[in-house]
């Protein structure tokens, strides 16, 4: 009812408002333009001429004025980049970290200073064992044939420093989410103070990160492994404290009552006690590292995700789907490894003699020796040229992206004229309609629209919230592009929504579809986003369409999740009372379980929300218009510093002030039907 | 307050509470200068935003004793025991543990004195679910500073003392309900302590585990003869365990007695609503209904102590055709018990007016 009066105010203002360059009724002013050149202005001064001091430069012999700023910031950047290259040789070999620990001329001495690489055998042998001692058989042998593939399709080496990554990026993210997780579960001013920051940084698209970081660490591996902490923190910390807060009082009680000291209580009682929780945020850590490997790419990071990005450019998409199907591979391996840890329970085994405790060490150095040996006897098979047995160089390994090409090609001659069609009904038909209403709307129409949908919901408190994040997009220059990304994830929102409520009620109809439908969710949620684009761009080549089909494939999957666990969770004796009353199962589904699960899948939907906006915001990868475009853009211009991170500070504040509305909607509905 | 004496002791009492308030609020100790030492308008502190937990509680508890604080959901039972081992800090008025004012005590003495004097038994057993059994009961023990061997070497025996030998390498989760309070009621009693607070430590269990873990909690009493703070909200469990109740609501100790007493003299209507459908015989004794001994008067040969319950004896009274002698631990009569007395407690009192 209310909606409806809204949405009659809305049409009103939308037809009646002129489409006039001066009214301010149209487009607000770019009062707030200038917030990318006070940034930039800010990292400058930070840059160059903060605290600055005197430092030697022993190439030019002279000194030079540096800022304090710059020499912290390039101090981190060469620790972090020593220990990426640290674990890499610990695994590929190389001289590198040798030389830098000690001396380059004495590696130029003695030429028996070097670290060889392991074979891939031991490799294989490795990931095996780990995945039988964290849960058993099943992790053994996924671990041991995905790990195989990466070494025999002559991935490994790239693999590596993916992985190099998320080595060096979870342990440091871990220690500060948990530092400020624990400081926010000790201080609620902290965690106020976290909230929102948190959020934004949740909300931010990949790539604002990136040039923000760029300017001040630098170009190369050490700057893509930072934008990837400051990405995959957050999640650590909101589990760390939801992790903490979630233990029941009498347990911190009965620490005190123990005679805990404060710290006592911190490390013996209350870590303990919430690790399975922030063990699971070290499991998310991990996803978010991957999912940042291709987008780190940008900024000089190697590896799989620039690999990808080159074979994406040049459209060679059997290369591609290989790298991706790696980079999947690790995603599914890393995940399942970290939750088995996390859901591992401590065994008590007060009696084992040496062996026993030790075994899988031993059979893993037994099983390198193995390797080792069997390299050997390879070098004396393989005469010139490459050794299989001990290390398949990348881009010399098996490949079946021949095929894949072949096929792809095979299938384009065979579908082109449908899949073509679709594509350019989908786009003149649909899409450019569609953005052609939002480019008209005036910006006060837009205005009635988000804050009467604030009032209604949240009252004045969300009407002020949502106005004023909405406000601060409108007052910039970029006021249009920011309504072509929402009329992107608009479209992609409904779609998925719509897909996603009707495969979730078809499912939670039975047990074991519920089950199958959640396993698949979480399969394809391991997935990093860009892993979407490999299909469609194949699909549908470059164009909008393909975005929108990434996008919504992408959003689709918490909308299902959320159908699912929601309309699960109506209790059982709802349903055999609305059975004993004689309904179909229609009729239960419409008049029962899906009014009661409705707040639940409106917070899929919330999901859904940002899933599309981030899937839309990638989409630059291939070519939009829309803000995802000018922050890639970004990337290579000098000043983009400024202009990457407000236009992500844009997109966050769309997600916020979507998040904003359906939050408070579901909190106040969910009393309203008295659950929770 | 209707009674508020204890027995008569010339040692000093282990708790001695005075004048407690525990009020919830921002504006709780405003409110609260205001009032002076007296019970506090609940009403008019909810007008202002604030909860009160507990008010105005005084009383000692010796050593040795059982005082039970008994009270239904809310009425700050829970609250009281938690000032008292200063899990939360009490609004106003003064705790005394072994004459030590608790509310002065600074951070580091309290932890000395959890260490040392207190042990506590939680309503959902509050076990660490990383560590086993034994490490679980030898925890309090660790923090404090004992080395592994000694700790782990008196966990056993706590072990052996609740009677879970076998399963001290067990994880809490492996355990039932009742094996699970053993072994929080184990950790509590780990570092010796003397004063035992019990927070529900039943209510969370099945009737006839209950009945069991109670048993087990008077045999651990019977050794131990700890002081005991134990809270409940269930009074047939107070009536079987105590050796005083205090019964509260609404923040206020509405009577503090022998259980004997406040079945006989329920001091507000409220109490009254407890006692009504208590069996009598099943809590009195039979020196509360003796009469004296009349020198005119024929006794039967059968001697009763004025110490047990009656229910126990109650069948052999009343096949006699004489009045019981009634004998103290000495063996001397003291009094004389009526059949009528026993046919009183056991039938009479109650709704059954023959004319209806």
């Amino acid at each position: 009812m209310q909606f409806g009066l809204l949405a009659i105010v809305f049409l009103f203002s939308y037809h009646l408002v002129p489409h006039s360059e001066t009214s301010y009724l149209w487009r607000l002013p770019p009062l707030l333009k200038d917030i990318p050149a006070w940034i930039n202005t800010l990292l400058d001064n930070l840059m160059f001429q903060w605290f600055a001091v005197d430092v030697w430069d022993p190439v030019w012999k002279e000194y030079e004025q540096k800022s304090v700023f710059r020499i912290i910031t390039r101090a981190i950047g060469s620790s972090i980049l020593f220990v990426i290259i640290f674990i890499r040789e610990l695994f590929l070999g190389g001289t590198q970290t040798i030389g830098t620990l000690f001396s380059d001329a004495m590696l130029s001495a003695n030429k028996w200073l070097y670290w060889p690489a392991l074979p891939w055998t031991a490799i294989v042998a490795g990931a095996a064992i780990l995945g039988y001692q964290l849960q058993g058989i099943r992790l053994a042998l996924l671990a041991g044939i995905g790990v195989g593939y990466l070494c025999v399709f002559g991935q490994w080496a790239p693999s590596l420093q993916t992985l190099s990554f998320v080595l060096v990026c979870a342990p440091i993210c871990f220690v500060f989410g948990l530092g400020f997780g624990i400081w926010g579960y000790l201080n609620r001013t902290v965690e106020a103070a976290l909230e929102p920051l948190l959020n934004t940084m949740q909300t931010l698209p990949h790539f604002s990160y990136l040039v923000p970081v760029m300017v001040l660490f630098g170009v190369g591996d050490h700057a893509g492994a930072v934008a990837t902490i400051i990405f995959a923190t957050p999640p650590m910390i909101r589990l760390t404290i939801l992790g903490l807060r979630k233990i029941s009082p009498d347990i911190v009680d009965s620490g005190l009552m123990s005679g805990c000291s404060k710290f006592q209580l911190l490390f013996k009682v209350l870590i303990p006690t919430a690790r399975t929780d922030i063990l699971i945020g070290v499991n998310q850590v991990i996803m978010q590292c991957l999912a940042m490997t291709t987008i780190a790419a940008f900024i000089g990071a190697k590896g799989l995700g620039f690999n990808l990005k080159v074979a994406l450019n040049s459209l060679e998409i059997g290369k591609a789907s290989e790298i991706g199907l790696c980079v999947v591979l690790i995603a599914v391996i890393l995940d399942k490894y970290s939750l088995a840890w996390a859901n591992k329970q401590k065994d008590y085994f007060s009696d084992l003699d040496f062996f026993q405790r030790y075994r899988p060490y031993i059979v893993f150095i037994l099983l390198t020796l193995l390797a080792i040996l069997l390299s050997y006897i390879g070098a004396l098979y393989f005469k010139d040229g490459i050794n299989y047995l001990y290390y398949v160089p990348f881009d010399k390994g098996f490949t079946i992206s021949p095929f894949i090409d072949a096929g792809i090609d095979w299938f384009w001659e065979a579908f082109f004229p449908y899949l073509n069609g679709f594509n350019v009904w989908l786009i003149t038909s649909v899409l450019v309609p569609m953005r052609e209403a939002y480019l008209g709307m005036p910006v006060i129409s837009t205005f009635i629209l988000v804050m009467g949908a604030g009032y209604i919901v949240g009252g004045i408190r969300s009407t002020i919230v949502v106005g004023g994040l909405i406000l601060f997009i409108a007052l910039s220059e970029y006021w249009d592009r920011a309504l072509i990304t929402a009329y992107m994830a608009t479209f992609a929102v409904l779609i998925s929504a719509f897909l996603g409520i009707i495969v979730g009620s078809l499912c939670a109809q039975n047990n074991f579809a519920s089950k199958t439908i959640l396993s698949i969710c979480d399969f394809f949620q391991t997935f990093p986003s860009f892993i979407y684009l490999i299909p469609v761009i194949l699909l549908f080549g470059i164009t909008d369409t393909s975005v929108m089909i990434a996008a919504i494939v992408y959003a689709v999957i918490p909308a299902t999740r959320y159908t699912v666990e929601g309309l699960n969770s109506v209790p059982l004796p709802l349903h055999e009372a609305a059975t004993m009353s004689g309904v179909s199962r229609l009729q239960r589904w419409t008049n029962i379980e899906l009014p009661l699960a409705l707040p639940h899948i409106m917070l899929g939907i919330n999901q859904t929300v940002i899933f599309a906006l981030f899937m839309v915001i990638l989409g630059a990868l291939i070519g939009t218009i829309d803000l995802g475009q000018i922050i890639m853009g970004a990337l290579s211009k000098k000043g983009g510093a400024g202009i990457g991170l407000t236009l992500g500070i844009f997109v966050s504040f769309m997600c916020l002030a979507v998040d904003n509305l359906i939050q408070t909607w579901a909190k106040e509905r969910k009393k309203l039907l008295g659950i929770e | 307050m209707a009674s508020n004496e204890s027995p008569a002791t010339d040692q000093q009492p282990v708790i001695r509470c005075d004048s407690v308030f525990k009020i919830f609020g921002d504006k709780a100790k405003e409110m609260l200068a205001g009032v002076g030492g007296s019970n506090v308008d609940t009403k008019a502190f909810q007008e202002a935003g604030c909860i009160v937990g507990v008010n105005n509680a005084s009383f000692d508890v010796t050593r040795g004793e059982k005082l039970i604080i008994m009270g239904l959901s809310g009425s700050g039972k829970s609250t009281l025991l938690r000032c008292i081992s200063r899990l939360t800090d009490a609004t106003a008025g003064s705790i005394f543990i072994e004459g030590q004012d608790l509310l002065a005590m600074s951070n580091k003495q309290l932890i000395e004195l959890r260490r040392e004097t207190m042990g506590m038994v939680f309503q959902s057993f509050a076990l660490l679910p990383h560590k086993t059994v034994l490490e679980n009961i030898a925890f309090p023990l660790q923090v404090k500073g004992v080395s592994t061997q000694d700790s782990v070497k008196k966990a056993m025996d706590m072990v052996e003392l609740v009677g879970l030998r076998g399963r001290e390498n067990y994880f809490p989760r492996e355990l039932s309900g009742g094996q699970q309070q053993r072994v929080g009621i184990a950790r509590s009693l780990a570092v010796e302590p003397d004063i035992w607070f019990l927070d529900e430590p039943f209510s969370a269990l099945d009737p006839l585990i209950r009945k069991e873990m109670q048993d087990e909690f008077l045999r651990l009493q019977s050794v131990l003869n700890k002081t005991i703070l134990f809270v409940t909200h269930d009074f047939d469990e107070a009536l079987r365990l105590a050796d005083r109740i205090a019964i509260m609501k609404d923040g206020v100790i509405e009577q503090l007695d022998t259980p004997a007493n406040i079945v006989l003299n329920p001091a507000t209507e409220y109490v009254q609503k407890f006692t009504e459908d208590v069996p009598r015989e099943k809590v009195l004794r039979v020196e509360s209904v003796m009469d004296p001994v009349k020198s005119s008067e024929a006794l039967s040969n059968l001697k009763v102590s004025k110490d047990v319950i009656i229910e126990t004896v109650a069948e052999a009274v009343l096949s006699e055709q004489n009045p019981v002698p009634v004998t103290d631990e000495n063996n001397e009569v003291v009094g004389v018990l009526h059949p009528s007395k026993v046919i009183h407690v056991l039938f009479g009192g109650r709704d059954n007016d023959p004319k209806q």
